[in-house]
């Protein structure tokens, strides 16, 4: 490797403290009063109204702030652990075993992951209907419990990760397709599983423009929230930026918690935008 | 991406069958179905919420599609409108606008980063982490911060034309200024996770072609741009197809900008309403479910169109 000068590193200083900056504004600006936000030069110290700023935020009458946080808490992780399971497994079955139909099974899923979702969301909007599901949690969890890229992922790390004697000896020893799955293919597959389970878990959570279709702003997800303040108080800047704040946090906390698992993923190419 | 489809390893080593008889009925039953119920869960939730959804949008933009439910067939109807819609049009430019705006910086900025990280650096895992904060940050918070950034009066972006005595810009006002804003947010989320892919692949290429270039006398950025680039072609590939993708389905950047009664249409003359938004509108706001569905194709096609253009402009590179 070459030696690096001094340069790249003010560069890279310099690349990173823009990479950073909006992060600590929103943190800033959060924490002070609303007739200084506005000043010139800004202010670039927290202060200490982060406490009045955020309780005036769950009391926002029309954002139901924390019925969101609710929604949202609870939507991405019963999607997270359902997309982890059903692609575990269905990634095994593509990986491992051997069943009538299956490259074209998996050409099905290919051709499928690089069309947007987006284009669909008008009639399954007519589906919500029919079962009745607007305003509903379900609306925003049920399609989303399986992925076409999570299925691809896992079983392109089922492929490497699983030896097939592995396979074969819990066979010998009698057990089931499902008992090999359970109890030697999952905990194979863990470190895929993952990263895997990380950028489903940061995707739910920011789920914008579904949410914003099928729920009222009655039972919102976090990022409705987030928009309903932006709508109704967008010259109150230090009550959205408490929202907006309250509203990184959990993501912030997987990020220093998992931050090298994510990394990992997108540099193995793993991760979808 | 690996994208291997042959089965590999699992032919190779599979036992040779024993006789069917021998084994008992239930195993034979798990060793036949076992698979097929495995994948089961997938293909039933995508094809109800996944893929007859996509499907039925190209029905629905056939018909009148209102409030009260499936109206005339209309044939093509909505499309005719459509192509004579300035709003339609207005809205494919600001989006083809935005995308240019927001994906080549984007990925040139990433260029350049990665070659900075791709050294002996002290503090790497730092640095990493710090490239790829913005993507933690949820979406609409980006959207949020921004919004005040640029905002004409209280915004810190004017503040700092104030410093070269440039006059206030309002900044939701025009097109220009509207796109340069909204595409600032989009550049900043992902330039560092780009960069990251960037320098995955560019960790893949071995040392000694740069020694060989070196001792044959190439300099830095004759290295950068007849090894480097080169050898990192399918992850500048993949990256330029996925932000593609991402950027002509822009919706919560330019909306959250928007702010108050005009969010939805993109400012108070569309200035800066994306085809995705101007389908939320139609389809959402106005009911017109059938219009709706007709937008939702135009943007079907503009991502397969994109498509097509980078896979001939990439091929020509060759």
């Amino acid at each position: 490797m070459r030696k690096s000068h001094p340069l790249v590193y003010l560069t890279l200083l310099a690349g990173l403290a823009l990479s950073a900056f909006p992060l600590y504004w929103l943190f800033v600006v959060a924490t002070r009063s609303n007739d200084v936000v506005g000043d010139w030069p800004p202010p670039l110290l927290p202060g200490g109204n982060l406490g009045d700023n955020v309780s005036r935020l769950f009391a926002a009458e029309d954002a139901h702030f924390l019925l969101g946080m609710v929604n949202s808490a609870f939507a991405s992780v019963t999607v997270t652990v359902a997309v982890v399971f059903f692609s575990s497994l269905a990634g095994f079955a593509f990986a491992k075993l051997r069943f009538r139909g299956r490259d074209g099974l998996l050409l099905v899923i290919l051709g499928t992951m690089m069309i947007p979702v987006q284009m669909g969301i008008i009639p399954l909007y007519l589906i919500m209907v029919e079962l009745g599901w607007q305003n509903r949690m379900e609306a925003i969890i049920v399609p989303s419990l399986v992925s076409a890229f999570g299925v691809f992922l896992m079983r392109q790390y089922a492929e490497r990760a699983i030896p097939d004697e592995l396979i074969e000896a819990a066979k010998v020893d009698g057990c089931s397709t499902f008992r090999i799955f359970w109890s030697v293919v999952l905990p194979a597959l863990r470190p895929g599983a993952a990263v895997l389970g990380l950028f489903t878990f940061m995707g739910t959570w920011n789920e914008f423009l579904w949410p914003l279709a099928v729920l009222e702003a009655d039972n919102p997800t976090v990022q409705f929230s987030l928009s309903q303040l932006s709508t109704t108080y967008y010259t109150d800047y230090t009550l959205m930026f408490a929202g907006a704040l309250v509203a990184t946090v959990p993501l912030l906390l997987v990020f220093i918690a998992f931050g090298r698992q994510i990394i990992g993923g997108i540099m193995e190419g793993a991760v979808k935008a | 991406m690996v994208t291997d489809l042959r089965p590999r390893t699992a032919e190779k080593t599979a036992p040779a069958p024993r006789p069917a008889s021998k084994r008992p009925f239930l195993s034979q039953v798990d060793a036949k179905w076992s698979p097929y119920l495995f994948i089961a869960p997938f293909f039933v939730i995508f094809g109800i919420f996944g893929l007859f959804p996509l499907g039925y949008t190209a029905w629905v933009s056939l018909h009148d599609w209102d409030l009260g439910g499936a109206g005339a067939f209309v044939g093509l109807d909505n499309y005719t409108t459509l192509f004579g819609d300035p709003d339609f049009w207005n809205a494919v430019g600001n989006t083809l606008g935005m995308l240019v705006l927001a994906t080549v910086p984007q990925l040139l900025l990433a260029l350049v980063l990665a070659s900075l990280l791709n050294q002996k650096l002290r503090g790497l895992t730092f640095l990493r982490m710090g490239v790829v904060l913005p993507i933690v940050t949820s979406v609409a918070a980006v959207g949020i911060v921004f919004s005040q950034i640029f905002d004409r009066d209280a915004g810190m972006a004017n503040g700092l034309l104030g410093l070269f005595d440039i006059a206030p810009v309002d900044w939701r006002a025009d097109k220009w200024s509207s796109w340069t804003a909204i595409s600032t947010m989009v550049n900043w989320r992902w330039t560092g996770y780009n960069a990251l892919i960037y320098l995955a692949a560019m960790q893949a290429i071995p040392r000694e072609l740069y020694e060989a270039a070196t001792v044959d006398g190439a300099s830095k950025v004759r290295q950068f741009r007849s090894i480097t680039v080169p050898m990192i072609r399918p992850a500048v590939i993949f990256t330029v197809i996925m932000s593609t993708i991402a950027g002509t389905q822009l919706f919560t950047e330019p909306l959250i900008f928007g702010q108050g009664g005009f969010a939805i249409s993109g400012g108070s003359l569309r200035q800066f309403q994306t085809l995705s938004m101007y389908m939320f509108e139609k389809a959402f706001r106005d009911f017109d479910y059938g219009y709706g569905s007709a937008v939702a194709w135009m943007i079907f096609l503009l991502i397969t169109l994109l498509g097509v253009v980078n896979f001939l402009i990439t091929r020509k590179g060759r």
